[in-house]
């Protein structure tokens, strides 16, 4: 079973935001935003863009009936900008009209003064000035301080590794259609149908109820459309409410790179101490986040690059310090692993940096830290069938570890004009929102009269395969085919109080809750069964293979009768259930806590080959021993894995978001930015599923998938860096991610 | 603006008045809502609206794919262009199809239409299918989320699967039909064109000329639905060939039709391979030299090649023709020895002789599909390690492309060592003016071409360039 909507996909039947057949008369809605990072909006004339032809309205913050707030977690972020704008994309007014051509026309008629204000970009400058989202965060278990002393080998350093542009194919946009009286209907392509509904809801002044908002897919998203999915849909929703009338907003894809935001730079300081055989005692860490100019998810996403501060690695002596810093930048956003990434790259950094100095490989210091069972994370929670260990030695006996080390050598020791370099990855990722009421999902399951099965759940279907894993949950327990099952469009009517899409837990928690209610019909189709054949307390019914079983024995009643008798009968065919996910915790006074239900590790082993004249390099293989737990559905968990992988390289490699200092985004285009095409995925992908690992808390014992293979990405950094270790064994390298050819020529040459 | 155009939409013959600076992507998706031709970014980077056009060229059919977003529908006319919609079965998924779908080749499916496009019209246009010629016709559709290791898994799939039919390679098209590769209404394609009226009629210089429209429907698509528009490809400069000499190509050549043509493979076998870093095949598809040329990016490939090539331009216009160098026709940043009634006709170089070696060289971000930060060509000719004459070009580093005059006059009569490539680099220092920009820094600029310089010599001259010296 492939991916749920493959063959349609295949077929270019799939249908995304920008292909729905639209009302009559619905109108076209272009964003007018803000060209400078920061400033007073002296003034604001729309009126000649009005008197153009066609045009139907130039909304502005004047025009909303209520609240211009639509910040998630802090209420900072106006839906249009009022008297002062914070970064260049930042809405100001919404043009409306009869084709995007007019609108067009009329935004360049708009005229709007500024005085402009001092613009930051570096986290550090705003830091310097007390620009801040929140105050520090800080975690800490043990003293630092106290086991400095206790170390062999104590090193400093500062890393910074750069944004990422989601760039998922499809760009951001959502139609607005009115219904009736006051009710709009609004298809979006979000992650987060909720937040739609809510912030639609609070900027129009109606009852979330007035507000259905649907998602049937999404062309991609990556956390790009969790929080940043939502202002687009309610701007729509504002025009179509003042205007009566249906209104489409899909972003170009040069407005949807200059307006949203990206995965949060950082600049990092750490300090590492270990003992000369490479224990690590202590780790001291500050995170510069580089938030933009509103909160959006920056305040979470600071949390987990605490929570996985350490990776995978146990470590008695920990301080880590986050800081949230507010700069003239789109707001940076969620993006696959959610902060988690960034973490682990100053740790591995600081390893790699230890190890040049005790005269290690960094792997043996990798190595000997590994997380083993009832060590204690560093925010207290402890640690349960880890993985650690187990994918580490079974990558290198599964991929021949020491004979790869050898041919390197063997190569480098040859040849002068190109170098080869090896990285080892290890990953360990908690799964769940660290939010914990967030941990919720809900289903609902119709079985139809004729046995055909549809279910609706919180989750949205963006390509990561939580349509088939979740028909796949409904086919086991019902022992159905899963052509009889449709998993429906994400509608708030249906599934109320979503949680977004994220987190990588969609499938988790939503597989569960479809669990749960596909077991309850399934118990009333049994004791209906039972009546009907008039069997006794002590017979078992079951259904296999879409035939009822008496005992074991077949009878002669199928699926389809069986739920055609049932219907009759007058038995309840739907069910709704909801899950909570067990356990999970999080203290923020005291930052102690056990806010995962589980973790997934791995280890990837990457080689590079560098070529020493020109600076360029090519990522040659990565292996990966990942833990899947018992896969729902291999085929989607490999793509997923492999997907991910070439994401992280893009982000440690070739994806350079670089901003002027007037804040102007530089790489304002897919022409000079770059993410992976087919010849920058390497050449050789190897992925072993960890065998007997179970995981209770996955729907039949599956594990999430989406987010934390985008992390052994960062081997790709580490294996050029090793391989421009062995062109040049005097200089020390200070490279920040990504590590483009660029870098690598003026660092090996300049 | 608008003009009657007839052509082939899939099984639809189409006739419209219409204006051909519309993009054929528009046109698909607007006017006849058709919606498996996504949009990615318009402007040819990411293949989501890649379709095929087949035409017929030297009394045969032949299929290419193109970037939807970037191509006039004015230039369809008299061709047939064929959508995901015109390629699905009704019932089944196509063979090729099939195979995205085994390997999970298609997550979020935004790209899927666009590579199976690619992929089809790599199979309808070659007999022998080899995987990585079949990785480069898909090389420029990009897919953010499979990392494309299922993509390639379903590419061999198909590749292997096709040759193991078996296909007659001058009846091909009848031949994929019966296998069910592609539908049925292909076989009457090629009568159907034959009947269409093509309107090619061009003789207005005063319009705005359109090569491939691969640079100009990126910098100005908007702007040119309200001009008057021609193609230069009804100039009839569609044409490489040797004239006594020397080779004479065309304006209107492609990028393509260079990297497949035999007199490029036989002379510059090397060049025509590393043609795959200019752009994807659908651009290269429709990239004119012409274009390239008179578009004067200075970090445009093959003006770095025909200027190291020293190449001359024979330009004309209503009242005369005439003849310049290429490394004249740069007057600054995009400005040109061209007039506004002008035309370019055709680039000439010499054949090289047996002494004569090429090289060219371009670093860029990413390494395919992507802008280089820098370039630079060589064009050497040496006796017993002497060097007679050469031609240095490099691109990215000055305000125009950049025939390194100074340095190649420095290293004329010298014989090659590797201190004298140090001693030139010297020179090329001073001929460059670098600027920073997202290709870039300046200082990495003038690095990076020092290395490339390195580079050509290590490649042409391994043995006479001592390798520790240079590294
Ligand atoms: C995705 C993408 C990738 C690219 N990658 C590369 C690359 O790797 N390397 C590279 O060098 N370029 C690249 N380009 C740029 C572009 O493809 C080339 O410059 C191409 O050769 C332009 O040719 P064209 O025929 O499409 O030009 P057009 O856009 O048709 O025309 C460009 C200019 O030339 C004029 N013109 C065209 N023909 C003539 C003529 N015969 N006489 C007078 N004027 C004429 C036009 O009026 C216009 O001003 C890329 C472009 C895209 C969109
Ligand atoms: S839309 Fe991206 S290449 Fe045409
Ligand atoms: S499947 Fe989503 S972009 Fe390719």
């Amino acid at each position: 079973m492939k991916n749920f909507d493959a063959i349609s996909h295949i077929k270019g039947k799939s249908l995304y935001i920008d292909d729905f057949s639209l009302p009559e008369g619905t109108l076209h809605a272009l964003v007018f935003d803000s060209k400078i990072a920061h400033g007073k909006i002296l003034s604001l004339n729309i009126e000649k863009a009005k008197l153009i032809e066609g045009v139907y309205a130039v909304i502005t913050a004047k025009d909303i009936p209520n609240e211009n707030q639509i910040g998630g977690i802090i209420l900072d972020e106006t839906l249009l900008a009022e008297n002062e704008v914070h970064f260049i994309g930042e809405p100001i007014a919404i043009v409306v009209a009869k084709s995007l051509e007019i609108a067009r026309k009329a935004a360049k008629e708009i005229e709007i003064e500024f005085q402009k204000l001092d613009v930051i970009i570096e986290p550090r400058d705003a830091f310097a000035k007390n620009s801040l989202i929140v105050p520090p965060i800080i975690f800490s278990s043990g003293n630092v301080n106290e086991a400095w002393k206790e170390c062999d080998l104590v090193v400093e350093g500062s890393i910074d590794s750069g944004a990422q542009e989601h760039l998922y194919l499809e760009t951001q946009g959502a139609i607005s259609i009115p219904i009736e009286e006051n009710k709009i209907k609004i298809i979006s392509s979000t992650q987060s149908p909720t937040a739609v509904q809510k912030q639609a809801s609070k900027v129009l002044g109606v009852p979330m109820h007035q507000i259905e908002v649907d998602v049937l897919r999404l062309g991609g998203a990556f956390g790009g459309k969790e929080d940043q999915a939502t202002a687009w849909a309610v701007m729509s929703c504002l025009a179509a409410k003042i205007l009566n009338k249906p209104v489409k907003l899909v972003l170009s894809r040069e407005d949807d790179l200059r307006m949203t935001g990206k995965r949060h730079p950082y600049s990092s300081d750490y300090k590492i101490g270990l003992t000369k055989n490479g224990k690590i005692i202590a780790y001291e860490v500050t995170f510069y986040q580089n938030a933009g100019a509103v909160a959006d998810l920056s305040t979470a996403v600071l949390e987990r690059t605490l929570f996985h501060a350490t990776n995978s690695y146990f470590i008695p002596n920990v301080k880590a310090t986050g800081i949230s810093c507010k700069t003239n930048l789109p707001p940076n956003t969620a993006f696959r692993g959610f902060g988690g990434p960034q973490g682990m790259f100053v740790i591995e950094s600081a390893i790699v940096k230890a190890a040049s100095l005790l005269g290690l490989s960094p792997s043996e210091i990798q190595k000997r830290n590994l997380l083993v069972d009832n060590n204690s994370f560093y925010y207290g929670q402890v640690v349960k069938n880890s993985q650690a260990v187990n994918s580490w030695v079974k990558a290198e006996e599964k991929f021949n570890c020491k004979l790869m080390l050898e041919e390197i050598q063997n190569f480098n020791n040859k040849n002068k004009l190109y170098k080869k370099g090896i990285s080892f990855m290890p990953i360990c990722f908690g799964i769940s929102f660290t939010s914990s009421f967030l941990n919720q999902a809900s289903a609902l399951v119709h079985v139809y009269s004729d046995g055909s099965v549809g279910i609706s759940t919180a989750a949205v279907e963006m390509g990561q395969g939580v349509n088939v894993k979740i028909a796949s949950v409904a086919s086991r327990i019902f022992s159905i085919n899963v052509n009889k099952i449709k998993v429906e469009s994400t509608n708030t009517t249906r599934v109320a109080n979503t949680s977004p899409t994220a987190a990588s837990s969609a499938a988790d928690m939503n597989g569960n809750a479809t669990l749960i209610a596909c077991t309850t019909i399934l118990n009333r189709l049994k004791n209906f069964a039972k009546i009907a054949l008039s069997a006794t307390e002590n017979d078992v019914v079951t259904i296999v293979d879409e035939s009822v079983l008496l005992n074991n024995q077949k009878i002669e009643l199928t699926w389809q009768n069986l739920i055609q008798k049932a219907y009759f009968n007058r038995i309840s065919l739907s069910a709704q259930a909801f899950y909570a996910t067990p356990e999970v915790h999080f203290d923020r006074i005291i930052n102690q806590g056990s806010p995962f239900a589980y973790h997934v590790y791995g280890t990837a082993i990457t080689t590079a080959t560098l070529d020493v004249i020109r600076g360029i390099y090519k990522i040659d293989s990565v292996k990966i021993v990942h833990d899947f737990g018992e896969s729902l559905n291999k085929n989607v968990d490999l793509g997923q894995v492999e997907g991910a992988l070439v994401q992280g390289i893009g982000w440690m490699t070739m994806e350079e978001i670089k901003y002027s200092e007037e804040g102007k985004l530089l790489a304002n285009a897919l022409s000079t930015y770059k993410i992976p095409d087919i010849y920058s995925s390497p050449e050789n992908i190897e992925i072993v599923f960890l065998e007997k690992s179970k995981n209770k808390f996955g729907p039949l014992n599956s594990k999430a998938i989406g987010e934390p293979p985008l992390m052994y990405g960062i081997g790709a950094y580490f294996a050029i860096l090793d391989a421009m270790k062995s062109a040049k064994p005097s200089k020390k390298f200070e490279i920040s991610a990504p590590i483009t050819p660029e870098k690598v020529l003026v660092s090996l040459h300049g | 603006m608008e003009q009657k155009l007839e052509f082939i939409l899939n099984d639809k013959n189409i006739s419209v008045h219409d204006n051909p600076a519309k993009t054929l992507l528009d046109f698909i998706r607007n006017n006849e809502g058709l919606k498996g031709t996504k949009e990615g970014c318009r402007e040819g980077d990411c293949g989501a609206c890649t379709v095929l056009l087949g035409e017929i060229v030297s009394n045969k059919l032949k299929y290419k794919s193109v970037n939807s977003c970037l191509f006039p529908v004015g230039r369809v006319a008299g061709k047939h262009v064929v959508t995901i919609e015109g390629l699905n079965d009704p019932k089944n998924l196509t063979p090729i199809q099939e195979e995205f779908n085994n390997e999970g080749a298609s997550q979020c499916g935004f790209c899927t239409p666009g590579f199976v496009n690619s992929l089809t019209g790599y199979v309808i246009e070659n007999n022998k299918l080899e995987f990585h010629k079949a990785e480069n016709a898909i090389a420029g559709n990009i897919c953010r989320c499979t990392g494309y290791s299922s993509i390639k898994r379903a590419t061999d799939n198909v590749v292997e699967f096709i040759n193991s039919l078996n296909i007659i390679s001058n009846e091909r098209i009848k031949s994929l039909v019966d296998k069910n590769i592609i539908p049925k209404y292909f076989l009457e394609i090629e009568n159907r064109l034959i009947k269409l009226k093509k309107n090619e009629s061009n003789d207005n210089n005063s319009k705005m000329l359109v090569g491939g429209g691969t640079d100009l429907f990126v910098q100005k698509a908007e702007s040119l639905l309200s001009q008057e528009i021609s193609f230069s490809n009804n100039y009839n400069l569609n044409e490489i060939k040797i004239i006594g000499s020397e080779i004479q190509l065309g304006a209107a050549v492609t990028v393509e039709q260079i990297k497949n043509s035999e007199i490029f493979i036989k002379y510059f076998p090397t060049l025509t391979e590393q043609l795959s870093l200019f752009a994807s095949l659908p651009i290269r598809n429709s990239a004119t030299i012409g274009g390239n040329i008179v578009n004067a990016s200075p970090i445009g490939d093959s003006t770095s090649i025909f200027l190291a090539l020293n190449s001359d331009l024979i330009i004309s216009s209503k009242e005369k023709k005439r003849k310049i160098k290429l490394s004249e026709f740069y007057k600054g940043y995009k400005i040109l020895d061209l007039m506004n009634d002008e035309l370019v006709e055709e680039i000439i170089f010499e054949l090289p002789g047996s002494n004569t070696k090429f090289s060219f060289e371009k670093v860029s971000k990413r390494t395919y599909l992507d802008i280089a930060s820098v370039n630079s060509a060589i064009k050497i000719e040496t006796e017993n390690n002497l060097i007679k004459s050469v031609f240095l070009s490099a691109g990215g580093v000055s305000p125009i492309p950049l025939l390194l005059k100074e340095t190649s006059n420095y290293l004329t009569n010298k014989f090659i060592t590797a201190q004298l490539v140090l001693d030139s680099i010297n020179i090329v220092h001073s001929e460059i003016s670098p600027i920073s920009d997202i290709r870039g820094s300046a200082d990495y600029k003038k690095l990076l071409l020092s290395q490339l310089i390195k580079a050509h010599f290590i490649k042409l001259f391994p043995e006479l360039v001592d390798m520790e010296v240079l590294l």
